[in-house]
């Protein structure tokens, strides 16, 4: 499809102002990560579906098969729930894979190995195992992707214990969570977003860090806190912009991963502003969305100024045809309306 | 002997051609070993009724001669993986007793400290690395030892015990494919007893095609063996280990078994009439362990009291590892909120 990555391009994307510090692409950023970590430890390999192939899972695996070598980067048979376990198994014996899918909708075929073995295997053994190894996907959205090729999952996995859930919003957190998450002793899953790839943003070079399980402001406001991850933050940001004039501030709270779910920074923000809108990229019901949400009730019901407003997904499967898709996804303009709504102005 | 039964074991082999490649030492070893087990699961089949033991059972009885044959080819240092009938293949690797009676009792210093139960026993001392109660699932992990293995250069080979059931899930096909591709040093190590809780083979996979044979057309060195018969199994496992040693790959390998007892608790469970309670009789007429008990005997390299000092050796370790067991610490609150996550 040619006209996906135009498609991709007309986004808009919203940057760190240039300045001293270098920038990288979204996708750099994530090579860059795979490349200092595969130099840096030996045991870490790649593994999926044609990333040594010219398409190089959107440029974030290229030339690391050329750099490494087919033993430590290496094309997948179509085995997923296979090949999740035997990553597992292989992180149990001292490897740290990094295993990366086109799409989180793949992910579904290893449920199996993730649920059942690779999330569960330090509890049922009481500690004596680890399984240090990293699930990389990128969410996709647009241009017809439909019902199987656009889901964002994570809702799905929050609520199983021994899982990591990882989703940057920027290079500079999409290299430094990648380095974490290779760097973690547990599984980790990262979903990243297709519409985020084309962003440049400031990233540093060599090897650091963006902790797993902390969030971040973005923005800092008085009126609501916009809490959420990946693009439907970034999305919930360019709203805020477009606000601006009619001054209204809001936190824009980038939780970069959900699961640990940083408790502290959305009660935090809450409490301050009394209103909360909670965006994710996969559906409303039963996932990210309501979770926070519920963080929210329990904790602060008595300082809510407004009701706890939440934007994800319809609770659809995804229309594959054009139009039935722009009425599917949240857009800026649904953003502003629920913003508006909240702050009553 | 007229053929009565689906799964009747007519063609037990003799451990004549193999008895001669071996010491007496190591002939024994593997008679102590089978006994040790067999003994150890008719006594907690014997107090399983008290229900200190509040955990789901699947009792090896009648399965010993593959759990001893495929462990005494494997070396300590050896990976070990296996599905839910896991005390056979514990013990045989070299699990500790104390360590799975009190896990079996719930207590702190079980083997998985109360957090595996019987379906989860480890002993990564000895290369017990785990076990999964989702039937195919162990299958694939044993797959990754054996990719580590090769991609750190170790010189460990992994072995997996799955059911015949196994064979039904797909994750076995994509690891065996995955391991033949690779050249993986990997023993997939099919224990056929024919039945899937109540569900008989024949009705879940199509007559005639012998499940070695759909792990051959994978491009593994594939084999079936008598399962009864220790040595013939020590011996197919053996070659496989030498295989995956010079990187020659995975191997597969069937072994005809039979359960004496039911799928899961204590008891034969024939009666209900899901298989034909003569067959069960049938395959105890060819004990793996009384079997082979008496040719040793046959051939001079066992006497009889030997035989009964034996049995008192080992009936002493498990009336101390039942006391071990009973009298051991209760988890605390505090154990529940441990190990979710590590550092």
């Amino acid at each position: 499809m040619p006209w996906a990555e135009a498609f991709i391009k007309s986004q808009p994307s919203h940057t760190t102002a240039p300045g001293a510090a270098r920038e990288l692409s979204y996708t750099e950023a994530l090579n860059e990560a795979l490349t200092l970590a595969m130099a840096l430890d030996p045991h870490v390999f790649l593994l999926g579906q044609g990333v040594d192939d010219p398409s190089s899972m959107f440029g974030v695996t290229k030339g690391l098969a050329e750099q490494f070598g087919s033993p430590r980067v290496f094309d997948t048979p179509l085995s997923e729930e296979g090949l999740t376990g035997i990553c597992t198994g292989a992180a149990m014996h001292g490897l740290r894979p990094v295993y990366c899918h086109n799409r989180p909708d793949f992910l579904l075929l290893a449920f199996n190995q993730i649920v059942n073995h690779a999330s569960k295997i330090h509890y049922m053994d009481n500690g004596l195992s680890r399984v240090p190894m990293v699930i990389w996907s990128a969410i996709g959205r647009g241009w017809g992707s439909g019902a199987q090729h656009s889901q964002a999952i994570q809702g799905l996995l929050m609520s199983v214990p021994g899982l990591k859930i990882v989703m940057p919003s920027t290079p500079y957190d999409a290299k430094g969570l990648m380095l974490a998450a290779i760097a973690d002793n547990n599984p980790v899953l990262i979903f990243e977003h297709r519409w985020l790839m084309k962003q440049q943003g400031a990233v540093p070079e060599g090897i650091y860090k963006v902790p797993i399980g902390k969030g971040v402001y973005r923005e800092r406001g008085t009126d609501l806190s916009i809490i959420g991850t990946s693009h439907a933050l970034a999305l919930a940001q360019q709203a805020l912009a477009s606000l601006k004039e009619q001054g209204i501030s809001a936190d824009a709270v980038d939780l970069r991963t959900l699961k640990p779910l940083d408790h502290e920074i959305i009660l935090e923000s809450v409490k301050k502003t009394g209103r909360a809108l909670i965006v994710d990229t996969g559906w409303a019901m039963g996932g990210a969305c309501a979770e926070i949400g519920c963080v929210i009730a329990e904790n602060c019901p008595q300082i809510l100024k407004a009701p706890i407003k939440r934007i994800g997904l319809p609770d659809l499967p995804t229309p594959a045809g054009h139009t039935l898709e722009q009425l599917y996804y949240p857009s800026e303009e649904t953003m502003v309306a629920a913003i508006l709504e909240l702050v009553d102005k | 002997m007229v053929i009565n039964f689906p799964y009747q074991g007519s063609d037990f082999d003799s451990c004549d051609e193999f008895v001669e490649r071996h010491d007496a030492d190591f002939l024994t070893r593997l008679l102590y070993s089978m006994l040790r087990i067999r003994r150890i699961e008719e006594a907690i089949e014997g107090k399983y009724h008290e229900d200190q033991m509040k955990t789901p059972i699947h009792l090896v009885i009648g399965q010993e001669a593959a759990s001893v044959g495929a462990c005494s080819a494997l070396r300590e240092s050896d990976i070990l993986y296996c599905g839910h009938r896991t005390h056979g293949a514990y013990l045989a690797k070299g699990g500790d007793l104390k360590g799975m009676l009190s896990e079996f009792f719930c207590r702190l210093n079980g083997c998985a400290g109360s957090r595996g139960g019987s379906m989860h026993l480890l002993d990564k001392s000895v290369g017990m690395a785990g076990s999964s109660a989702i039937v195919a699932g162990a299958v694939p992990i044993a797959t990754g030892a054996a990719l580590s293995a090769q991609l750190r250069g170790d010189d460990y080979v992994s072995c997996v015990f799955l059911g015949d059931a196994a064979t039904e899930e797909g994750a076995v096909w994509e690891s065996l494919n995955f391991a033949a591709l690779k050249k993986l040093p990997i023993i997939y190590f099919c224990e056929n007893n024919f039945f899937s809780v109540c569900t008989p083979l024949e009705e879940r996979q199509p007559a005639g095609v012998a499940i070695y044979k759909k792990a051959a057309a994978f491009g593994l060195h594939s084999v079936q063996v008598d399962g009864s018969n220790v040595l013939k199994v020590n011996e197919a496992v053996a070659d496989a280990v030498a295989r995956a040693r010079r990187g020659e790959g995975p191997s597969f390998i069937e072994a005809e078994v039979y359960r004496w007892r039911g799928h899961g608790g204590a008891g034969d469970d024939s009666h209900t009439g899901y298989r034909d309670p003569a067959e069960v009789a049938y395959w105890q007429k060819h004990c793996p362990v009384e079997g082979y008990a008496d040719f040793l005997q046959q051939q001079g390299v066992l006497n009889a009291l030997q035989r009964a000092a034996m049995e008192q050796q080992i009936s002493d370790e498990i009336s101390e590892a039942f006391l071990h067991a009973e009298k051991s610490p209760n988890p605390r609150k505090e154990d529940l909120y441990t190990h979710a996550y590590c550092d």
